[in-house]
């Protein structure tokens, strides 16, 4: 039993996370390449003069430290394979999480009602925690990152409470507590900085943020469908 | 036999079994998730670097 379901969200999550990675090669991950440039400019200071190096900046391994030199993939190929599988690793991750709510919550997935399991994934996952920390490009100023952290996840783990209890109570008051939870992370607040200081062009990160929330509104809803897929699959060999 | 509305699923396992695998995938995933997306190992980091930005989860 146990295994039949990790078994399913495994197939499902490294199908989603195929289809993300290839989006991801193609439409995003070029976007995060070019604010590199300007990342490289800022981290060797804007005094920097050295007009040979900007070739060299645009080619540049990727180091946020400046001085410490990390192991990071070459750009390239291998930067595009791990890229790949982070995106497998992260699509399976999702798919445990998302049949692991299927699970507790005792309510089924098909193929038919995979897509709102994904926009339920989607709004936890992506749109709730976005709608507090705007998706971030190489170069752009942020707020300390474990805090960032920490409300990314307070803000899934309360978005996914309010909405369970949402749709699985049938209680008013049990509803109205759900939206009251949806609502606190962003009352709370991120941390943020009150200044943007960042060499990134403004229309180049509009384009990183609709691009990337494009990705993974289509990596949720075919992750959903997916889900619902291998788990009917899972479900008729454990029940017949 | 199925009663009234209760799913294949449902029918087919006990109330615990199904808290039990739902317990464990999500212990899984989310230990998965933290290792591609939250840890700040600079390796782990720079290895799935571009991911975390495309998946919009803070990076930096």
């Amino acid at each position: 039993m146990i295994t039949r379901v990790l078994l399913a969200a495994i197939i499902a999550g490294m199908l989603a996370g195929a289809v993300a990675g290839a989006v991801q090669i193609w439409r995003v991950s070029p976007l995060i390449l070019a604010a590199e440039i300007y990342e490289t400019q800022q981290d060797t200071g804007l005094a920097h003069t050295h007009g040979a190096h900007d070739g060299a900046a645009g080619q540049a391994k990727h180091d946020h430290s400046g001085s410490r030199a990390e192991w990071a993939p070459d750009d390239g190929l291998e930067r595009s394979a791990y890229t790949l599988v982070s995106n497998l690793l992260m699509g399976v991750a999702f798919a445990l999480i998302l049949g692991a709510a299927v699970m507790l919550s005792g309510r089924t997935i098909t193929v038919q009602n995979g897509a709102l399991w994904g926009l339920a994934g989607y709004l936890v996952f992506t749109l709730a925690p976005t709608a507090g920390l705007a998706p971030e490009l190489p170069g752009m100023s942020a707020a300390d990152l474990t805090a960032r952290q920490t409300w990314w996840w307070g803000t899934a783990i309360a978005t996914a409470g309010g909405i369970a209890l949402m749709v699985l109570q049938e209680r008013v008051p049990l509803k109205a507590l759900g939206v009251g939870l949806i609502t606190l992370p962003h009352l709370i607040g991120a941390s943020r900085l009150q200044t943007h200081d960042s060499l990134v062009p403004a229309a180049l990160a509009a384009e990183f943020v609709a691009n990337s929330l494009a990705m993974m509104a289509l990596f949720w809803i075919v992750l959903g469908v997916a889900l619902g897929w291998t788990m009917n699959r899972a479900r008729k060999d454990i029940g017949s | 036999m199925l009663t009234n509305e209760t799913t294949l699923s449902n029918a087919s396992l006990s109330t615990q079994e199904r808290i039990a695998t739902g317990a464990i995938a999500l212990l899984l995933g989310v230990f998965m998730l933290y290792g591609v997306a939250f840890v700040h190992s600079d390796i782990l980091h720079n290895a799935a670097h571009d991911t975390r930005h495309a998946i919009t989860v803070p990076c930096h």
